[in-house]
Protein backbone atom coordinates (compact mmCIF):
# COMPACT_ATOMS: atom_id res chain seq x y z
CA UNK A 1 0.00 0.00 0.00
CA UNK A 2 1.21 3.44 -0.91
CA UNK A 3 1.30 5.61 1.77
CA UNK A 4 1.97 9.57 0.67
CA UNK A 5 3.89 11.44 3.64
CA UNK A 6 0.91 13.51 4.38
CA UNK A 7 -1.18 10.92 5.50
CA UNK A 8 1.88 9.20 7.24
CA UNK A 9 1.56 11.95 9.72
CA UNK A 10 -1.59 11.84 10.02
CA UNK A 11 -1.59 8.58 10.99
CA UNK A 12 1.21 9.08 13.62
CA UNK A 13 -0.74 11.82 15.06
CA UNK A 14 -4.01 10.08 15.52
CA UNK A 15 -2.85 6.97 16.79
CA UNK A 16 -2.84 6.33 20.78
CA UNK A 17 -2.74 4.31 22.76
CA UNK A 18 -5.90 3.81 24.90
CA UNK A 19 -7.91 1.25 26.86
CA UNK A 20 -11.09 0.02 25.55
CA UNK A 21 -13.34 2.14 27.95
CA UNK A 22 -11.46 5.52 26.76
CA UNK A 23 -11.92 4.43 23.50
CA UNK A 24 -15.56 4.55 23.50
CA UNK A 25 -15.52 7.49 26.06
CA UNK A 26 -13.71 9.32 22.78
CA UNK A 27 -16.87 7.59 20.12
CA UNK A 28 -18.87 9.44 22.41
CA UNK A 29 -16.93 12.74 22.44
CA UNK A 30 -16.77 12.51 18.57
CA UNK A 31 -20.28 11.69 17.96
CA UNK A 32 -21.10 15.34 19.67
CA UNK A 33 -23.90 14.09 22.28
CA UNK A 34 -25.90 16.08 24.15
CA UNK A 35 -26.80 14.21 26.98
CA UNK A 36 -24.72 11.66 28.73
CA UNK A 37 -26.11 9.91 32.11
CA UNK A 38 -24.61 7.43 34.11
CA UNK A 39 -23.67 5.92 37.30
CA UNK A 40 -20.14 4.73 38.29
CA UNK A 41 -19.70 0.63 38.52
CA UNK A 42 -16.35 -1.48 37.40
CA UNK A 43 -15.46 -1.64 34.94
CA UNK A 44 -17.30 0.17 33.31
CA UNK A 45 -16.69 3.38 35.16
CA UNK A 46 -13.62 4.98 33.09
CA UNK A 47 -15.84 5.40 30.10
CA UNK A 48 -17.86 7.92 32.31
CA UNK A 49 -15.26 9.45 34.30
CA UNK A 50 -13.29 10.45 30.89
CA UNK A 51 -16.38 11.85 29.49
CA UNK A 52 -17.13 13.83 32.30
CA UNK A 53 -13.21 15.26 32.07
CA UNK A 54 -13.87 15.79 28.05
CA UNK A 55 -17.01 18.10 29.55
CA UNK A 56 -15.27 20.03 32.32
CA UNK A 57 -12.14 20.71 29.30
CA UNK A 58 -14.79 21.56 27.44
CA UNK A 59 -14.14 19.57 24.91
CA UNK A 60 -17.50 18.52 25.11
CA UNK A 61 -20.65 20.58 24.65
CA UNK A 62 -22.61 18.05 26.63
CA UNK A 63 -25.08 17.84 29.89
CA UNK A 64 -23.54 15.02 32.38
CA UNK A 65 -26.76 14.60 34.43
CA UNK A 66 -25.72 13.29 37.61
CA UNK A 67 -28.20 10.15 39.01
CA UNK A 68 -28.26 8.43 42.25
CA UNK A 69 -28.86 4.70 39.81
CA UNK A 70 -28.37 2.68 36.72
CA UNK A 71 -32.06 2.65 36.64
CA UNK A 72 -32.50 7.02 37.08
CA UNK A 73 -29.86 7.14 33.69
CA UNK A 74 -31.49 4.94 31.73
CA UNK A 75 -34.99 7.42 33.11
CA UNK A 76 -32.87 10.81 32.27
CA UNK A 77 -31.84 9.35 28.67
CA UNK A 78 -34.85 8.13 27.59
CA UNK A 79 -36.35 11.81 28.21
CA UNK A 80 -33.40 13.51 26.76
CA UNK A 81 -33.64 11.44 23.67
CA UNK A 82 -37.12 12.34 23.56
CA UNK A 83 -36.51 15.91 23.38
CA UNK A 84 -35.00 15.13 20.02
CA UNK A 85 -30.86 14.97 22.04
CA UNK A 86 -28.01 12.70 20.91
CA UNK A 87 -27.82 10.94 24.59
CA UNK A 88 -24.76 7.85 25.71
CA UNK A 89 -24.17 5.60 28.66
CA UNK A 90 -21.86 2.79 30.20
CA UNK A 91 -23.24 0.43 32.18
CA UNK A 92 -21.88 -3.37 33.69
CA UNK A 93 -22.69 -6.42 35.47
CA UNK A 94 -25.52 -5.39 38.08
CA UNK A 95 -25.70 -2.20 36.93
CA UNK A 96 -27.22 -3.51 33.68
CA UNK A 97 -29.52 -5.27 36.20
CA UNK A 98 -30.83 -2.03 37.46
CA UNK A 99 -31.17 -0.39 34.42
CA UNK A 100 -33.01 -3.51 32.54
CA UNK A 101 -36.81 -2.21 33.80
CA UNK A 102 -35.81 0.97 31.58
CA UNK A 103 -34.21 -0.57 29.22
CA UNK A 104 -37.87 -1.62 26.88
CA UNK A 105 -39.12 1.67 26.96
CA UNK A 106 -35.96 2.67 25.36
CA UNK A 107 -36.79 -0.08 22.34
CA UNK A 108 -40.36 0.10 23.20
CA UNK A 109 -40.52 4.46 22.27
CA UNK A 110 -37.59 3.82 19.49
CA UNK A 111 -35.01 6.29 21.12
CA UNK A 112 -31.76 6.01 19.50
CA UNK A 113 -29.40 5.49 22.76
CA UNK A 114 -26.04 4.20 22.67
CA UNK A 115 -25.28 1.78 25.66
CA UNK A 116 -21.59 0.24 26.29
CA UNK A 117 -21.04 -2.18 28.17
CA UNK A 118 -18.15 -3.48 29.83
CA UNK A 119 -19.02 -6.94 30.96
CA UNK A 120 -19.10 -8.72 34.02
CA UNK A 121 -19.87 -11.57 36.00
CA UNK A 122 -23.17 -11.20 38.11
CA UNK A 123 -23.23 -12.35 41.49
CA UNK A 124 -23.52 -14.12 43.34
CA UNK A 125 -20.92 -15.06 44.57
CA UNK A 126 -19.61 -11.61 44.03
CA UNK A 127 -16.93 -10.97 41.27
CA UNK A 128 -15.89 -8.18 39.29
CA UNK A 129 -14.43 -9.90 36.42
CA UNK A 130 -15.44 -10.62 33.24
CA UNK A 131 -18.07 -13.08 31.03
CA UNK A 132 -21.16 -12.34 29.20
CA UNK A 133 -23.62 -13.25 31.50
CA UNK A 134 -24.58 -9.68 31.97
CA UNK A 135 -25.18 -9.17 27.73
CA UNK A 136 -26.81 -12.11 27.25
CA UNK A 137 -29.59 -11.48 30.13
CA UNK A 138 -30.61 -8.48 27.90
CA UNK A 139 -31.34 -10.82 24.83
CA UNK A 140 -34.99 -10.22 24.25
CA UNK A 141 -35.48 -6.12 25.18
CA UNK A 142 -35.17 -5.26 22.31
CA UNK A 143 -31.96 -3.58 21.97
CA UNK A 144 -29.27 -4.29 18.85
CA UNK A 145 -26.72 -5.91 20.59
CA UNK A 146 -22.85 -5.87 19.28
CA UNK A 147 -19.81 -7.61 20.96
CA UNK A 148 -16.51 -6.12 20.28
CA UNK A 149 -12.91 -7.98 20.22
CA UNK A 150 -10.59 -5.08 20.48
CA UNK A 151 -10.18 -1.35 21.57
CA UNK A 152 -10.19 0.15 17.60
CA UNK A 153 -13.56 -2.07 17.03
CA UNK A 154 -14.61 -0.51 20.71
CA UNK A 155 -14.13 3.53 18.91
CA UNK A 156 -15.41 2.31 15.35
CA UNK A 157 -18.19 0.32 16.72
CA UNK A 158 -19.63 3.06 18.34
CA UNK A 159 -19.35 5.49 15.71
CA UNK A 160 -21.56 2.96 13.70
CA UNK A 161 -23.52 2.69 16.47
CA UNK A 162 -25.20 5.80 16.28
CA UNK A 163 -25.42 6.14 12.75
CA UNK A 164 -27.74 2.52 13.21
CA UNK A 165 -29.35 3.74 16.61
CA UNK A 166 -30.45 6.96 14.44
CA UNK A 167 -31.50 5.63 10.76
CA UNK A 168 -34.92 6.55 9.76
CA UNK A 169 -35.47 3.32 9.47
CA UNK A 170 -34.53 2.00 12.52
CA UNK A 171 -34.71 3.88 15.08
CA UNK A 172 -33.59 1.36 17.58
CA UNK A 173 -31.19 1.64 20.99
CA UNK A 174 -27.69 -0.50 20.35
CA UNK A 175 -25.43 -2.13 23.24
CA UNK A 176 -21.57 -1.98 22.16
CA UNK A 177 -20.17 -4.87 24.58
CA UNK A 178 -16.84 -5.66 25.54
CA UNK A 179 -14.69 -7.61 28.16
CA UNK A 180 -14.13 -6.24 31.20
CA UNK A 181 -10.41 -5.92 32.04
CA UNK A 182 -9.18 -7.69 28.89
CA UNK A 183 -10.41 -5.05 27.10
CA UNK A 184 -11.79 -2.48 29.40
CA UNK A 185 -9.05 -2.02 30.81
CA UNK A 186 -5.79 -3.23 28.41
CA UNK A 187 -4.25 0.30 26.30
CA UNK A 188 -3.66 -0.72 22.37
CA UNK A 189 -2.86 1.79 19.71
CA UNK A 190 -6.18 3.40 18.41
CA UNK A 191 -6.78 5.62 15.65
CA UNK A 192 -8.87 8.55 16.60
CA UNK A 193 -10.54 9.78 12.80
CA UNK A 194 -10.66 13.28 11.89
CA UNK A 195 -13.44 15.10 13.81
CA UNK A 196 -14.76 16.53 10.37
CA UNK A 197 -15.15 12.96 8.62
CA UNK A 198 -16.91 11.91 12.06
CA UNK A 199 -19.53 14.56 11.26
CA UNK A 200 -20.02 13.54 7.75
CA UNK A 201 -20.48 9.92 8.75
CA UNK A 202 -23.18 10.55 11.73
CA UNK A 203 -25.22 13.55 10.76
CA UNK A 204 -27.24 15.30 13.24
CA UNK A 205 -29.87 13.25 14.61
CA UNK A 206 -33.33 13.71 13.06
CA UNK A 207 -35.50 12.22 15.36
CA UNK A 208 -38.89 11.05 15.62
CA UNK A 209 -39.80 12.03 18.48
CA UNK A 210 -39.15 15.74 19.84
CA UNK A 211 -40.65 16.65 23.07
CA UNK A 212 -38.78 20.00 23.18
CA UNK A 213 -40.82 21.92 20.55
CA UNK A 214 -43.49 23.04 22.53
CA UNK A 215 -45.48 24.51 19.55
CA UNK A 216 -47.04 21.22 19.86
CA UNK A 217 -48.52 19.55 23.12
CA UNK A 218 -47.71 15.87 22.65
CA UNK A 219 -46.57 13.16 25.29
CA UNK A 220 -45.26 10.05 24.57
CA UNK A 221 -46.21 6.61 26.04
CA UNK A 222 -50.06 6.83 26.48
CA UNK A 223 -51.31 3.43 27.66
CA UNK A 224 -51.86 1.25 24.75
CA UNK A 225 -54.79 -0.97 24.72
CA UNK A 226 -55.45 -4.64 23.33
CA UNK A 227 -57.11 -2.92 20.19
CA UNK A 228 -57.09 -0.71 17.57
CA UNK A 229 -57.98 3.20 19.18
CA UNK A 230 -59.44 6.23 17.99
CA UNK A 231 -57.77 9.08 19.17
CA UNK A 232 -58.83 12.94 18.59
CA UNK A 233 -55.29 12.36 16.04
CA UNK A 234 -56.89 10.38 14.48
CA UNK A 235 -56.83 6.29 14.17
CA UNK A 236 -53.61 4.96 16.24
CA UNK A 237 -52.00 1.57 16.95
CA UNK A 238 -52.66 -0.90 20.00
CA UNK A 239 -49.57 -2.98 21.66
CA UNK A 240 -49.70 -5.56 19.91
CA UNK A 241 -48.47 -3.24 16.24
CA UNK A 242 -46.11 -1.66 17.98
CA UNK A 243 -44.71 -4.45 19.31
CA UNK A 244 -44.90 -6.17 15.60
CA UNK A 245 -43.01 -3.01 14.47
CA UNK A 246 -40.22 -3.51 16.73
CA UNK A 247 -39.53 -6.85 16.01
CA UNK A 248 -39.81 -6.07 12.06
CA UNK A 249 -37.60 -3.27 12.41
CA UNK A 250 -34.72 -5.44 14.15
CA UNK A 251 -35.24 -8.47 11.54
CA UNK A 252 -34.70 -5.69 8.95
CA UNK A 253 -31.97 -4.16 10.70
CA UNK A 254 -29.40 -6.49 9.62
CA UNK A 255 -29.39 -5.29 6.47
CA UNK A 256 -29.20 -1.64 7.54
CA UNK A 257 -26.04 -2.52 9.83
CA UNK A 258 -24.44 -4.23 7.34
CA UNK A 259 -24.97 -1.04 5.06
CA UNK A 260 -23.73 0.86 7.80
CA UNK A 261 -20.41 -1.15 8.02
CA UNK A 262 -20.08 -1.02 4.37
CA UNK A 263 -20.19 2.85 4.37
CA UNK A 264 -17.37 3.52 7.24
CA UNK A 265 -15.25 0.64 5.63
CA UNK A 266 -15.16 3.00 2.66
CA UNK A 267 -15.06 5.79 4.35
CA UNK A 268 -12.42 5.03 7.34
CA UNK A 269 -10.80 1.81 5.58
CA UNK A 270 -11.23 -0.16 8.20
CA UNK A 271 -13.91 -3.73 8.13
CA UNK A 272 -15.32 -6.26 10.40
CA UNK A 273 -15.91 -8.95 8.31
CA UNK A 274 -19.33 -8.03 7.24
CA UNK A 275 -20.06 -6.08 9.72
CA UNK A 276 -22.26 -9.25 11.62
CA UNK A 277 -20.06 -11.83 11.63
CA UNK A 278 -16.18 -12.01 11.20
CA UNK A 279 -14.97 -15.07 9.71
CA UNK A 280 -11.04 -16.54 9.70
CA UNK A 281 -9.87 -18.63 7.91
CA UNK A 282 -13.02 -20.29 7.07
CA UNK A 283 -12.43 -20.88 3.09
CA UNK A 284 -11.45 -24.44 3.65
CA UNK A 285 -12.50 -25.43 6.68
CA UNK A 286 -14.77 -27.94 7.62
CA UNK A 287 -14.75 -27.67 11.55
CA UNK A 288 -15.55 -24.26 13.02
CA UNK A 289 -15.14 -22.59 15.97
CA UNK A 290 -18.25 -20.08 17.29
CA UNK A 291 -17.88 -17.59 19.54
CA UNK A 292 -17.92 -13.81 20.74
CA UNK A 293 -15.56 -11.29 22.16
CA UNK A 294 -12.22 -12.39 24.07
CA UNK A 295 -13.09 -15.54 23.81
CA UNK A 296 -13.20 -15.06 19.88
CA UNK A 297 -9.42 -13.81 20.30
CA UNK A 298 -8.14 -16.51 22.01
CA UNK A 299 -9.62 -18.91 19.09
CA UNK A 300 -7.79 -16.86 16.63
CA UNK A 301 -4.48 -18.51 18.39
CA UNK A 302 -5.78 -21.71 18.85
CA UNK A 303 -7.21 -22.39 15.33
CA UNK A 304 -3.55 -21.43 14.28
CA UNK A 305 -2.40 -24.20 16.68
CA UNK A 306 -5.05 -26.78 15.53
CA UNK A 307 -4.20 -25.67 11.69
CA UNK A 308 -0.47 -27.24 12.68
CA UNK A 309 -2.06 -30.36 13.58
CA UNK A 310 -3.59 -30.77 10.29
CA UNK A 311 -7.35 -29.67 11.00
CA UNK A 312 -8.97 -27.61 8.38
CA UNK A 313 -10.26 -25.47 11.06
CA UNK A 314 -11.81 -22.01 10.91
CA UNK A 315 -13.47 -19.61 13.19
CA UNK A 316 -16.68 -17.55 13.27
CA UNK A 317 -16.88 -14.25 15.23
CA UNK A 318 -20.04 -13.21 15.97
CA UNK A 319 -20.13 -9.50 15.91
CA UNK A 320 -23.98 -8.88 16.32
CA UNK A 321 -25.70 -10.99 18.89
CA UNK A 322 -29.11 -9.05 18.42
CA UNK A 323 -30.50 -9.19 15.89
CA UNK A 324 -29.23 -12.94 16.02
CA UNK A 325 -28.33 -13.28 12.30
CA UNK A 326 -29.93 -16.46 11.60
CA UNK A 327 -30.17 -16.27 7.88
CA UNK A 328 -26.31 -15.32 7.41
CA UNK A 329 -25.09 -18.76 9.66
CA UNK A 330 -27.38 -20.50 8.14
CA UNK A 331 -26.14 -19.61 4.63
CA UNK A 332 -22.30 -19.98 5.90
CA UNK A 333 -23.11 -23.23 8.31
CA UNK A 334 -25.15 -25.58 5.41
CA UNK A 335 -21.68 -26.95 4.09
CA UNK A 336 -19.90 -27.23 7.57
CA UNK A 337 -19.57 -30.59 9.46
CA UNK A 338 -18.63 -29.94 13.00
CA UNK A 339 -19.04 -26.27 14.79
CA UNK A 340 -17.60 -26.38 18.17
CA UNK A 341 -19.15 -22.86 20.41
CA UNK A 342 -17.43 -21.39 23.68
CA UNK A 343 -19.99 -19.41 25.56
CA UNK A 344 -18.63 -17.59 28.47
CA UNK A 345 -22.22 -17.05 29.07
CA UNK A 346 -24.80 -19.80 30.77
CA UNK A 347 -28.87 -19.67 29.86
CA UNK A 348 -28.77 -21.04 33.65
CA UNK A 349 -30.66 -24.19 33.48
CA UNK A 350 -29.86 -25.15 29.42
CA UNK A 351 -26.84 -24.60 27.90
CA UNK A 352 -24.48 -22.03 26.75
CA UNK A 353 -26.95 -19.23 24.89
CA UNK A 354 -24.52 -18.62 22.15
CA UNK A 355 -24.40 -22.79 21.50
CA UNK A 356 -28.46 -23.00 21.60
CA UNK A 357 -29.40 -19.71 19.52
CA UNK A 358 -26.82 -21.65 16.90
CA UNK A 359 -28.40 -24.90 17.25
CA UNK A 360 -31.98 -22.93 16.76
CA UNK A 361 -30.72 -21.05 14.08
CA UNK A 362 -29.35 -23.72 11.96
CA UNK A 363 -32.61 -26.06 12.63
CA UNK A 364 -33.95 -27.96 9.75
CA UNK A 365 -30.82 -27.31 7.12
CA UNK A 366 -30.26 -30.46 4.92
CA UNK A 367 -26.78 -31.34 6.03
CA UNK A 368 -27.55 -30.99 9.89
CA UNK A 369 -23.70 -30.28 11.23
CA UNK A 370 -22.82 -31.54 14.38
CA UNK A 371 -22.75 -28.48 17.15
CA UNK A 372 -21.01 -29.30 20.26
CA UNK A 373 -20.86 -26.43 23.34
CA UNK A 374 -18.39 -25.23 26.35
CA UNK A 375 -18.45 -23.30 29.11
CA UNK A 376 -15.53 -21.23 29.71
CA UNK A 377 -13.95 -18.50 31.67
CA UNK A 378 -17.20 -17.87 33.67
CA UNK A 379 -15.88 -14.63 36.42
CA UNK A 380 -12.73 -13.83 34.79
CA UNK A 381 -11.05 -17.89 34.67
CA UNK A 382 -8.51 -17.14 32.20
CA UNK A 383 -9.55 -18.72 28.42
CA UNK A 384 -6.36 -20.21 27.64
CA UNK A 385 -5.34 -21.72 24.09
CA UNK A 386 -5.43 -25.04 25.23
CA UNK A 387 -8.75 -25.34 27.10
CA UNK A 388 -9.88 -24.12 23.32
CA UNK A 389 -8.06 -27.11 21.87
CA UNK A 390 -8.87 -29.62 24.09
CA UNK A 391 -12.49 -28.62 23.63
CA UNK A 392 -12.34 -29.03 19.68
CA UNK A 393 -10.56 -32.39 20.58
CA UNK A 394 -13.44 -33.84 22.63
CA UNK A 395 -15.84 -32.55 20.82
CA UNK A 396 -14.39 -34.31 17.38
CA UNK A 397 -14.04 -37.12 19.37
CA UNK A 398 -17.93 -37.47 20.13
CA UNK A 399 -18.97 -36.74 16.91
CA UNK A 400 -17.01 -39.16 15.87
CA UNK A 401 -18.76 -41.62 17.93
CA UNK A 402 -22.29 -40.22 17.49
CA UNK A 403 -22.44 -38.84 21.33
CA UNK A 404 -25.10 -36.38 21.53
CA UNK A 405 -25.64 -34.50 24.67
CA UNK A 406 -27.40 -31.25 26.08
CA UNK A 407 -25.38 -31.35 29.14
CA UNK A 408 -23.25 -28.37 29.75
CA UNK A 409 -19.32 -29.16 29.81
CA UNK A 410 -16.93 -26.82 31.41
CA UNK A 411 -13.67 -26.11 30.65
CA UNK A 412 -10.47 -24.87 32.93
CA UNK A 413 -12.47 -25.70 36.26
CA UNK A 414 -10.34 -26.16 38.80
CA UNK A 415 -12.18 -28.91 41.03
CA UNK A 416 -9.02 -31.14 41.48
CA UNK A 417 -7.99 -28.65 44.19
CA UNK A 418 -10.68 -28.71 45.80
CA UNK A 419 -10.47 -32.49 46.96
CA UNK A 420 -10.72 -30.64 51.13
CA UNK A 421 -13.32 -28.54 50.35
CA UNK A 422 -16.58 -29.39 51.73
CA UNK A 423 -18.78 -26.47 53.03
CA UNK A 424 -20.20 -28.43 56.40
CA UNK A 425 -16.47 -28.38 57.80
CA UNK A 426 -14.97 -25.43 56.17
CA UNK A 427 -15.46 -23.35 58.86
CA UNK A 428 -14.68 -25.51 61.49
CA UNK A 429 -11.74 -25.94 60.15
CA UNK A 430 -10.51 -22.12 61.08
CA UNK B 1 -39.93 8.83 0.64
CA UNK B 2 -43.56 8.55 2.51
CA UNK B 3 -44.93 5.81 0.06
CA UNK B 4 -41.35 3.62 -0.12
CA UNK B 5 -42.23 3.43 3.40
CA UNK B 6 -42.85 0.00 5.11
CA UNK B 7 -45.72 -0.77 7.35
CA UNK B 8 -43.64 -1.43 10.22
CA UNK B 9 -41.69 1.61 9.44
CA UNK B 10 -44.45 3.57 9.86
CA UNK B 11 -45.04 2.77 13.57
CA UNK B 12 -42.48 4.15 15.86
CA UNK B 13 -43.04 5.28 19.37
CA UNK B 14 -45.97 5.78 20.73
CA UNK B 15 -47.12 9.78 20.66
CA UNK B 16 -50.71 11.23 21.55
CA UNK B 17 -52.34 14.48 21.87
CA UNK B 18 -53.23 15.20 25.69
CA UNK B 19 -56.54 14.67 25.84
CA UNK B 20 -59.28 14.11 28.48
CA UNK B 21 -60.53 10.37 29.35
CA UNK B 22 -57.62 9.27 27.55
CA UNK B 23 -58.14 5.68 29.64
CA UNK B 24 -62.00 5.48 29.64
CA UNK B 25 -64.81 6.82 32.09
CA UNK B 26 -62.41 6.55 35.29
CA UNK B 27 -64.99 7.59 37.28
CA UNK B 28 -66.81 4.43 37.20
CA UNK B 29 -63.79 2.53 39.46
CA UNK B 30 -64.86 4.30 41.89
CA UNK B 31 -66.51 2.72 45.47
CA UNK B 32 -66.72 5.81 47.05
CA UNK B 33 -66.80 9.34 45.31
CA UNK B 34 -66.16 13.21 47.58
CA UNK B 35 -68.90 15.85 48.44
CA UNK B 36 -67.07 18.91 49.60
CA UNK B 37 -69.43 20.81 52.61
CA UNK B 38 -69.67 24.28 51.04
CA UNK B 39 -70.17 25.38 54.46
CA UNK B 40 -66.69 24.93 55.90
CA UNK B 41 -64.79 25.33 51.99
CA UNK B 42 -62.04 28.37 52.39
CA UNK B 43 -62.56 29.93 48.85
CA UNK B 44 -66.37 29.18 49.57
CA UNK B 45 -66.51 30.97 52.96
CA UNK B 46 -64.19 33.49 51.90
CA UNK B 47 -65.40 34.65 48.74
CA UNK B 48 -61.92 34.70 47.40
CA UNK B 49 -59.97 32.56 45.36
CA UNK B 50 -57.52 30.96 48.47
CA UNK B 51 -56.51 27.14 49.51
CA UNK B 52 -57.45 25.36 46.53
CA UNK B 53 -55.67 22.46 48.27
CA UNK B 54 -57.96 19.97 46.46
CA UNK B 55 -57.55 21.04 43.17
CA UNK B 56 -53.71 20.90 43.41
CA UNK B 57 -53.35 17.60 45.08
CA UNK B 58 -55.90 15.95 42.97
CA UNK B 59 -53.64 13.12 40.70
CA UNK B 60 -56.75 12.91 37.95
CA UNK B 61 -57.12 17.13 37.49
CA UNK B 62 -60.30 16.57 38.02
CA UNK B 63 -60.99 19.43 40.61
CA UNK B 64 -61.56 22.77 38.95
CA UNK B 65 -59.76 25.91 40.56
CA UNK B 66 -63.13 28.18 40.87
CA UNK B 67 -65.65 29.09 43.75
CA UNK B 68 -66.71 26.52 44.48
CA UNK B 69 -64.86 24.14 43.12
CA UNK B 70 -66.41 21.32 41.21
CA UNK B 71 -65.30 17.81 40.94
CA UNK B 72 -65.53 16.19 37.67
CA UNK B 73 -67.52 12.64 38.90
CA UNK B 74 -67.17 11.26 35.48
CA UNK B 75 -63.35 10.80 36.15
CA UNK B 76 -63.05 10.89 39.88
CA UNK B 77 -61.47 7.81 40.50
CA UNK B 78 -62.49 8.23 44.48
CA UNK B 79 -58.54 7.49 46.01
CA UNK B 80 -59.53 10.67 48.81
CA UNK B 81 -56.80 12.65 47.92
CA UNK B 82 -58.60 15.50 47.98
CA UNK B 83 -60.36 14.50 51.59
CA UNK B 84 -56.87 14.00 53.24
CA UNK B 85 -55.39 17.29 52.09
CA UNK B 86 -58.17 19.73 52.82
CA UNK B 87 -57.28 21.50 55.89
CA UNK B 88 -60.70 22.25 56.78
CA UNK B 89 -62.18 19.09 56.65
CA UNK B 90 -64.48 20.20 54.17
CA UNK B 91 -64.54 16.75 52.44
CA UNK B 92 -66.33 13.98 52.85
CA UNK B 93 -66.24 10.49 51.01
CA UNK B 94 -69.71 8.72 50.35
CA UNK B 95 -70.27 5.18 49.43
CA UNK B 96 -71.40 5.11 45.92
CA UNK B 97 -74.23 3.46 44.84
CA UNK B 98 -72.95 -0.12 43.77
CA UNK B 99 -74.62 -0.42 40.41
Amino acid sequence: MNVSEQEKTEIKENIIMLTGNHAAAHAIRQARVGVVSAYPITPQSPVVEKIAEFISEGKLKARFVKVESEHSAMAVLCAASATGSRVATATSAHGLELMYEMLPWASGNRLPIVLNLATRSLGAPWSVWTDHQDFITIRDVGWIQFMCENNQEVYDTNLQAFKIAEDPRLFLPVVCGYDGYITSHTAQPVKLENQEKIDNFIPPLNHHINLSDISQVKGIDPVTTPHIVKRVEGTAPGYYEYRYALQRSLENSINIIKEVHDEFAKRFGRSYGNGVLKTIKTDDANIIIFAMGSVASQSRVAINKLRSEGLKIGLIILKLFRPFPAEELRQFFKDIENIIVFDKDIGYGYEGVLSYELKAALYGLKNRPNIKGFIVGLGGRDVKTEHIITGVHNALNEFKQGIFTNKTEFLGLRLDELSDYDESTYFKSG
Amino acid sequence: MTDSKKDYQKILGSVQKPVIGEAGKTGTWSSKKPIIDLNKCIPVKSGKPSCFNCWLYCPEAVVTRTIPPEIDLVYCKGCGICMEECPVKAIKMEEVNPE
